[in-house]
């Protein structure tokens, strides 16, 4: 019998052996790509259940995580969220995240690898992990001045500081409040979502970065400006033929000057007074004599065609390749296919300011670990020179020119000498016009640079144009931070 | 020890009613043996076995509550008196006892509370509600039937007198959940007893026990005539036509636990255990390959025509298809949910109350071994194996050390049986044989099963206790 036994034993054996290698299997072998597994809930729970780092403005947070009961074990909140919304983004409790709660989510959760250490020394003294915090460039009086001043407009604001690309505002509206993706019932949000993609207005949408990416209109002249000052050919004093009617070369299309006539007085004008009164056929015809090639070179130089991260994505702005000399035309001042974000505008105005220097935009100053260790501290970049500083310089003085006694005069401000350029972008025939307006001050000692954009004419269609409604916007945000 | 003449003696012995020993050992005889060292190691191992437990409940606080809630520890303290009860008990009834048996089916009764008290906590139930107080209740309850188990079988050859009354409980006890009014579904298995909602019992629990010893008495009878040999095929001495009757008939036992009471788990274990005992007291493998035939070919036909067994076939092929995991009812949602939180316990486990083992369907239950390997990792479910392993092995020297056929079967059969439930409990989370319902020997939640498995438990303390001590009475003779 013993015999017998002894075989019973060993197929015992072989069926613990099985388990202990099946469980291996499942529990070693496999146990990454079962966590990869889309239906797996656990990995989904996981990434939420970390206690996020909080956002912080000028140390306040404006997004933080408190502990709930459930499954989740952590709510996320944000304080003020419709303000805060394009800086923040959303995390939700399924689909993607967006804002730096995507592009900073390593850090916020603890995953980065300057936090590998803290990782494992967590795991063996057995602590929750905890996400670093971050603190963001964001001026809260710019921010809320920039959010109080566009009032009701379909638009954006955003306000850098010249010398180091900070972005100290970022306002978008219409806008949400990133606390409805946040609430712990994943149909709710889902419902939410398909809402907030299918209303008219697309809140959804940064406009300061992307969304719409409207014709800039008449602030790309200070492209088509630098690169005429930066060719050595021309001058501010340099004169164009000062037509009524401009008829573009190989076509019927007739361009006129806003507001119709020609431009000032006189057989001729200067460019510097085309730009201070922003007309549009002594640009035309600049940029037939500069060329797409030349206009396209300076365009990149200030920052179109690349892409930035705020570290959050934003949309590159773009100049279109392949023109001939009436759609060149266009494009100087500001129409045919050129499409520009209010980031990269308030990038070449800050360009301008900052003695011909583009900075590399950016949200972030610190971000810090748990322990109070700083893990990233903000640096100021160079993306690269775009100007000369004398070429700076000159358009410093036409761009202060500008608002005292040009295009741009509804951004004057007592006291300050402010730089500025409005913009009025035609979409369709038909469509409501873009306004924008791009500036800085003081232009001395260039503090604050800022562009407006409104989109669908600020509600008066064709009536609307940038002086109108975009520089008094500049105006009451600049006013506020300048007497802050 | 295969020879009739021992399975005589055997049988007179048992049939006689004589005493394993003499109440007290002739005066004048040199003890060679000091029992008492085997249960001061016992103790020990108990106060290691009841330290883990309550660290275990402690952590599990820790993790899921934040807090140390000083009640379930109480509860869990009477229960270590209750189980040192027991150690006491075997002081004077079975000093000769294994001293493993006992702290490894504790420290695994104490896991399990843990684990369901781990899940109560994230399910937010309370109170009688929670199912680790009704656990701790039906521990207590199990372990008194352990006691008195070992008090009143004072020789395991007394139940040698009751194999055809032990078949006929088994029999009456598989049959109870299928009359009408007493019997309860639940999952889709027909194995529960209850009035409405209270004092639910799994009848087949305490069947296994009853066919064990069945099988160990009809088999030490009646080994001759199965050893017979019959006809040569396949290079394999074949038993004969006319001694097919018991394995047909637990065979067609087996299937109708498969068709009426749907429990694929049951039927297996029934059947394995049956094969393995047969297999040990006739020696033939011809009986083995037979059976496992039968069962292979009923099983087929049985998941060719009965909807619930073709899934439970499906789900383990191809668990992650989308059609398996969103079928409902009877997909593999269940089997998946398990696979991720094993995977998500890795080598070392989330920790006592930091996994999610409540995303499972009844974690405190059948996927009990899942919860625990999501907390405490591969380190966990290789040590609750080794504890299992452990624990069988000891059954098994009962076999190899018995002096009488009878008890070598019948602590083979029970220690089998353990094995064989692990196996297809956790061969069914593992993926290693498509699931079936049945508990985890001590860990899962479940009255019937606590209760079944500690009374093994007593068994297999009162088989090793006459076991140690016979040699020592013949040495003494």
């Amino acid at each position: 019998m013993n015999r017998e036994l002894k075989r019973v034993s060993i197929v015992a054996l072989i069926m613990f052996v099985t388990l202990l290698v099946s469980s291996t299997l499942i529990q070693f072998v496999q146990a990454d790509s079962l966590a990869a597994d889309p239906r797996n809930s656990r990995t989904l729970y996981e990434s939420y259940s970390v206690e996020r780092g909080p956002i912080l403005v000028d140390g306040d947070p404006i997004a933080y995580s408190t502990a709930t009961d459930d499954f989740y074990r952590f709510q996320r909140t944000y304080s003020n969220g419709p303000l805060y919304a394009p800086v923040t983004g959303y995390i939700p409790v399924n689909g993607e995240a967006t804002g730096l709660e995507r592009s900073l989510n390593d850090y916020l959760s603890g995953q980065s690898s300057s936090q590998f250490f803290d990782q494992l020394n967590r795991l063996i003294s057995g602590q929750d992990p905890v996400g670093a915090s971050v603190e963001v460039a964001i001026d809260p009086v710019a921010q809320q001045a920039a959010w109080d001043a566009l009032g009701d407009y379909t638009g954006a604001v955003i306000v850098t500081e010249p010398e180091t690309g900070r972005i100290l505002a970022m306002v978008t509206k219409p806008t949400f409040d990133p606390n409805t993706m946040t609430v712990h019932d994943g149909e709710q949000v889902q419902a939410t979502y398909e809402g907030l993609l299918a209303d008219p207005g697309d809140p959804l949408f940064n406009r300061a970065t992307g969304g719409d990416m409207n014709p800039p209109g008449s602030v790309f002249k200070l492209v088509v400006t630098a690169a005429a000052l930066e060719s050595g050919r021309y001058t501010p004093d340099s004169t164009f033929p000062n037509p009524g009617e401009f008829t573009l070369p190989g076509s019927t299309s007739v361009v006129r000057n806003s507001g119709g006539g020609t431009c000032g007085g006189g057989a001729t004008v200067t460019l510097a007074d085309a730009l201070r009164l922003s007309c549009n056929i002594p640009f035309a015809e600049l940029g037939i004599e500069l060329g797409d090639n030349a206009i396209r070179d300076q365009a990149e130089k200030f920052g179109f065609d690349s892409e930035f991260l705020i570290p959050t994505e934003t949309e590159p702005s773009t100049y279109p390749q392949g023109l001939d000399d009436a759609q060149t035309a266009l494009t100087a001042f500001g129409q045919g296919d050129v499409r520009a974000t209010p980031l990269q505008m308030a990038m070449v105005s800050a360009a301008i300011a900052n003695d011909g220097i583009v900075m590399n935009p950016d949200l972030v100053d610190q971000i810090t670990a748990p322990d109070l260790r700083p893990l990233e501290e903000f640096e100021p970049s160079e993306f690269g020179r775009a100007i000369s500083e004398a070429t700076a310089d000159t358009m410093v003085q036409m761009m202060v020119n500008g608002v005292e006694n040009g295009a741009a005069s509804n951004a004057r401000i007592d006291g300050v000498s402010v730089a500025g350029k409005t913009g009025t972008a035609e979409n369709g025939e038909d469509d409501p016009y873009t306004l924008w307006f791009t500036g800085f001050a003081p232009a001395d000692d260039p503090q604050y640079a800022i562009t407006v954009l409104v989109e669908d004419g600020g509600g008066l269609g064709q009536e609307g144009y940038g002086n109108l409604i975009a520089a008094p916007i500049a105006k009451q945000v600049l006013e506020a931070v300048l007497n802050k | 020890m295969t020879d009739h003449a021992a399975t005589g003696r055997v049988t007179t012995a048992g049939d006689g009613g004589a005493p394993a020993r003499p109440a007290t050992p002739p005066s004048g005889i040199r003890r060679i043996r000091i029992p008492q060292k085997l249960r001061n190691l016992e103790f020990w191992l108990l106060i290691v076995a009841c330290f883990i437990n309550a660290s275990a409940i402690v952590l599990v606080q820790l993790g899921a509550l934040g807090r140390i809630d000083t009640q379930l520890v109480l509860l869990g303290a009477g229960l270590s008196v209750l189980v040192f009860g027991l150690h006491i008990a075997m002081r004077f009834v079975a000093r000769d006892a294994d001293p493993f048996l006992l702290p490894i089916a504790t420290v695994l009764n104490g896991l399990g509370i843990a684990m369901i008290y781990r899940i109560d906590i994230a399910e937010g139930d309370a109170g009688w509600e929670s199912a680790a107080v009704r656990q701790i209740a039906w521990s207590a309850i199990a372990i008194i039937c352990a006691i008195a188990t070992i008090f009143v079988i004072r020789n395991h050859r007394v139940l040698f007198r009751y194999t055809y009354l032990a078949g006929l409980v088994a029999i009456i006890l598989l049959i109870l959940p299928l009359v009408p009014g007493l019997g309860q579904s639940r999952g889709g298995a027909q194995v529960w007893i209850g009035f409405g909602d209270i004092a639910t019992f799994q009848p087949g629990e305490i069947a296994k026990i009853a066919l064990a010893v069945f099988f160990a008495g009809y088999l030490v009878r009646n080994r001759d005539s199965l050893s017979m040999v019959g006809k040569k095929f396949l290079g394999m001495q074949f038993p004969r036509a006319r001694d097919l009757g018991p394995l047909l008939i637990v065979w067609a036992l087996s299937m109708s636990v498969i068709v009426f009471q749907r429990d694929l788990g049951t039927a297996l274990l029934y059947f394995g255990l049956f094969l393995v005992m047969l297999y040990v007291a006739t020696s033939r493998l011809s009986w083995v390959v037979l059976g496992l035939s039968l069962f292979l070919a009923g099983a087929i036909i049985a998941s060719q025509t009965l909807d619930y067994v073709g899934n439970r076939f499906a789900n383990w092929l191809t668990p992650f298809s989308d059609e398996r995991f969103n079928a409902d009812p009877g997909g593999s949602y269940q089997l998946v949910q398990g696979l991720f939180g094993l995977a998500n316990g890795g080598l070392i486990g989330t920790g006592w109350g930091q996994g999610r083992p409540d995303l499972t369907p009844v974690p405190q239950s059948d996927y009990i071994i899942a919860s625990l390997g999501e907390e405490l990792g591969l380190a966990g479910i290789f040590a609750i194996l080794a504890l299992y392993l452990l624990f069988v092995a000891r059954g098994f020297r009962i076999g190899f050390a018995g002096q009488d056929d009878f008890g070598k079967l019948l602590g083979v059969g029970l220690a089998f049986v353990v094995a064989l439930q692990v196996f297809i409990v956790v061969g069914g989370v593992t993926r290693v044989i498509p699931l079936t319902g049945l508990t985890t020997p001590f860990l899962a939640a479940g009255g019937s099963s606590l209760v079944a498995n500690w009374i093994i438990v007593a068994l297999l303390l009162r088989l090793s206790d006459t076991v140690r001590n016979h040699p020592r009475l013949v040495i003494d003779g």
